[in-house]
């Protein structure tokens, strides 16, 4: 990010002696033009990433985004904020690194603080067979390249001393996995910063415009209808999770996908007292303390096939009552907000990134869970694929035609929750 | 969203779910099966086939037609029809082999 517009110290003192009058929009509000060489279905974190990747690292420009609400409106600004790269198995590991190493460095590079926060990330044993899962998981991640420690119950316990130490609880502490560079980052900031980025190399961002229609010639997708007229281009991508068969549907092909609700709720604002996320898969619950001092807590996925993005009450109280049992502190805190996304649950809990079975289209979809840690991942590896017509090593694996090939990357049981 | 009251007091208020055998019941006593209405390829299927059949969903925007299992009821399948975006059921029947 350069130019006149670039955010620093400096422009802030500047602007604070001004009255703040020299601000500009982050982005500008485009109207949609006839026809552009790349166009992307959904404004979330992944197609913002999608787009700023294909101007920037492959000087593609004449891109536009199309959102049918407003940008990072779904599950970018509905999750739980939590990044990290603890994964079973090795094509996971290489995807969700890179990730993480691109959130490392994401602040700078978009100038635009993403707040991103690797304070580490602690996965708790309840068992002893808990344990010797997680030292089976702790041993492949190793292998993978992944940095990863196994704490005892009085290392897990001092980290976190709110942890309740009795061996007598239903979810006693018996160990736990802990990853460094795990953390949290603020993530309407991530859309926004690609947002702003995006827009500054050239990119049309055209909020509140929603797929109708998908128009084909010689087999080939070349235009789309929208609530804002028709579009031409080259090349589309298409990342917009939970509405992914739906919008396939549109266009004549079905996904190995399922939508569900995934719920995630604050508390009250507390002072500091939680300075890691802590997750369980064994009861599913994840807990962070956001930097107002709200803990954001998230937990397993609702039981009914849903494209409501709320939750029912009884998924809460199954999120609530093992944190409880973990955290006694927590219980005299009040809940201010719950709310739910959907997500796009695929068959073995792995993305699909790559062409579809309609000419001109290819895809990001089926994070499920855990789209928000991958957004600058995705975004890199969907623009190769628009830019390059074929796969980075990277999302190789992750092909639609894994399904046919039952080459499935299967993260669903590796003892680590989304 | 209908309650009952015996959950209502229970402190959890839950969908209820009509059981063609059982009568209305908390959805929390049934399993998703998948779209209804999907055959099983014969012996002579194609990788790609069979992908479809095993993995492969609509899953349906709006009104769905989908297989259940009343596992903590009466053990018993039936074919659901139920929006996804309002969860409002519409009706259900025991399912079709």
């Amino acid at each position: 990010m350069a130019g006149k517009g670039r955010y620093s110290g400096w422009r802030l003192l500047r602007e604070g002696l001004r009255g703040q009058r020299g601000w500009q929009p982050a982005w500008a509000d485009r109207n949609l033009q006839s026809e552009y060489e790349v166009v992307i279905i959904g404004g979330g974190g992944h197609g913002l990433a999608t787009a700023y990747y294909l101007a920037r690292t492959h000087g593609i420009r004449r891109v536009a985004v199309l959102e049918k609400g407003w940008i990072g409106g779904g599950n970018t600004g509905r999750n739980t904020t939590i990044i990290r790269s603890n994964y079973f198995h090795p094509q996971s590991a290489a995807l969700y690194d890179l990730s993480l190493d691109l959130y490392a460095g994401l602040t700078r590079e978009l100038n635009y603080n993403i707040m991103f926060s690797p304070r580490g990330m602690i996965e708790i044993a309840h068992s002893e067979s808990d344990l010797e899962t997680m030292a089976r998981a702790a041993n492949s991640m190793r292998i993978n390249g992944i940095p990863i420690e196994l704490l005892s119950r009085e290392e897990a316990c001092r980290l976190v001393p709110l942890l309740d130490p009795s061996p007598h609880t239903r979810w006693p502490v018996r160990g736990a996995l802990l990853q460094r560079r795990a953390g949290v980052a603020r993530h309407d900031a991530v859309a926004w910063g690609y947002a702003r980025a995006a827009d500054s190399l050239g990119v049309h961002i055209i909020q509140n415009c929603e797929v109708t229609g998908f128009t084909m010639a010689a087999g080939r997708l070349t235009g789309l209808e929208t609530s804002r007229g028709s579009v031409r281009a080259e090349r589309f991508g298409m990342a917009v999770a939970g509405n992914s068969s739906a919008v396939a549907a549109l266009a004549g092909f079905e996904l190995p996908l399922q939508s569900y609700t995934l719920q995630a709720m604050v508390s009250e604002p507390l002072k500091p007292c939680l300075g890691q996320v802590v997750s369980s898969s064994y009861n599913g619950t994840y807990v962070s303390q956001s930097d107002k001092g709200e803990l954001v807590i998230g937990g397993n996925l609702d039981r009914c096939p849903s494209y409501a993005q709320r939750g029912s009450f009884h998924v809460t109280r199954s999120v609530i009552a093992p944190l409880l049992e973990m955290f006694p502190a927590f219980a005299t805190l009040k809940l201010m907000r719950q709310w739910g996304g959907t997500v796009d649950a695929s068959p073995d809990n792995s993305p699909i990134i790559g062409p579809t079975p309609i000419d001109g289209l290819y895809i990001n979809c089926g994070w499920g869970t855990g789209g928000f840690k991958a957004i600058p991942a995705g975004g890199t590896l969907l623009a190769h694929l628009l830019a390059t017509g074929s796969h980075h090593a990277v999302s190789a694996p992750f092909d639609l035609a894994r399904f046919s090939r039952g080459d499935l990357i299967d993260e669903g049981h590796a003892g680590v929750a989304h | 969203m209908r309650v009952t009251r015996a959950w209502l007091t229970r402190g959890i208020a839950v969908q209820l779910f009509p059981c063609p055998w059982c009568g209305p019941r908390p959805e929390a006593e049934f399993h998703y099966g998948g779209d209804a209405g999907r055959q099983r390829p014969g012996r002579a299927v194609s990788d790609a086939q069979w992908a479809q059949y095993l993995h492969f969903r609509i899953n349906r925007r709006g009104a769905a037609a989908e297989l259940w299992l009343h596992s903590a009821g009466c053990g018993r399948w039936l074919e659901l029809r139920r929006d996804t975006v309002t969860h409002a059921v519409i009706d259900s029947r025991p399912m079709t082999p």
